[in-house]
């Protein structure tokens, strides 16, 4: 990590990759962002803001083929060399969510997946049973789960015991930008897992980011807040460098919160006015 | 013969394979092993009545009348 001098000039920042990649079943990412692919209104601009963003990761989700419409999404993530996590978006039940993530295996040649069971479409929210039982039967056929999950510290670990190879809590419900809503339980659930946190969804703006990162996470998963922020390629930008400044923040350790305030220069020594 | 694709009723020649029927739609020729013969990547995926068939057997799965078949692929989402 960042190391200072001993003349207390800080040595060349090591804010990238090499010096503290996000290790994901093996697989070094040289960034904390994950940037899906949903929201944005022309692939020209999805192509730069996801460069802007510095992602390595990114989400696609599995739609019906049309002739008219194929073909560059692929090209472009190819052509940035931009990993893919296929989804289960749109899935309300675990025997749908295991059909697509078996068919996203197949299309995609990968065995990841974000595995997502959401119970209606008003919320958007995970479906704890489905998602428990999708993560089983997944895990059971050589997946590697990215388990979309509420913000709730029990299913959390249930999930990560099940075989979930990254549990991805949401700091709000999908697309609202409301932030972290309950980042007491973001705590605990970085406290008690063993593999990596991301936080996924409800992110906003940058300061989320920051914030998902100083609680803990290993990496912020975020789509809507840079597709269709008012300049997706300033807000992909601003992403990369939130999610670093977050995670140096937790790495260096913040001072404690104080009821008082206390002074940062001496009290002795003060010149005298008569 | 017919069969549904992505939810449409359509007429395929009979002793199709489910490796005619991705060539058609995607305009690419397939080898006998499920890939492009081009050699880029297809990123598409094939399910026959709610089963996924793996490229590997595009080949030798012959289509059968009323077959439901659902053809996808990757596409921007969160």
């Amino acid at each position: 990590m960042n190391e200072t001098t001993l003349a207390g000039t800080p040595a060349v920042p090591v804010t990238g990759a090499v010096a503290d990649p996000f290790v994901v079943d093996g697989v070094k990412l040289g960034s904390r962002l994950i940037m899906g692919t949903g929201g944005a209104p022309s692939l020209d601009g999805l192509g730069a803001a996801l460069v802007a963003s510095g992602t390595q990761l990114t989400t696609v989700a599995m739609r019906r083929y049309s002739p008219a419409e194929t073909g560059s999404l692929f090209q472009l993530l190819e052509d940035h060399q931009i990993r893919v996590l296929p989804n289960t978006a749109g899935c309300f039940t675990a025997k749908d969510a295991v059909l697509t993530a078996e068919l996203a295996r197949e299309a995609l040649e990968t065995d990841w997946v974000k595995l997502e069971v959401i119970a209606d479409e008003h919320t958007l929210l995970p479906d704890a049973v489905e998602l428990v039982d999708a993560t089983e039967q997944l895990v059971a056929r050589g997946f590697k789960v990215f388990a979309y999950t509420n913000d709730d510290p029990v299913l959390a670990l249930r999930l990560e015991n099940l075989g979930a190879t990254a549990v991805m809590p949401l700091g709000a419900p999908i697309g609202t930008g409301l932030g972290i809503l309950n980042p007491h339980n973001i705590e605990l659930i970085v406290a008690r897992a063993s593999v990596p946190v991301v936080l996924d969804a409800g992110i906003g703006t940058a300061s989320d980011a920051a914030l998902a990162m100083e609680l803990g996470c290993d990496a912020v998963l975020l789509a809507t807040a840079v597709t269709r922020a008012q300049n997706p390629v300033l807000m992909g930008e601003a992403f990369k460098h939130a999610v670093m400044a977050g995670r140096l923040a937790k790495k260096a350790g913040r001072i404690p919160r104080r009821e008082h305030a206390l002074a940062s220069s001496a009290m002795e020594g003060r010149a005298e006015f008569l | 013969m017919n069969i549904r694709l992505n939810g449409t009723e359509q007429s395929v020649a009979d002793g199709a394979s489910v490796s005619t029927l991705v060539s058609q739609l995607t305009g690419r020729s397939i080898g006998p092993d499920g890939r492009a013969a081009d050699g880029r990547k297809l990123g598409v995926a094939v399910a026959r009545n709610a089963e996924v068939v793996p490229r590997s057997q595009w080949h030798a799965t012959a289509l059968a009348d009323g077959d439901d078949l659902e053809l996808v692929t990757a596409v921007q989402g969160g």
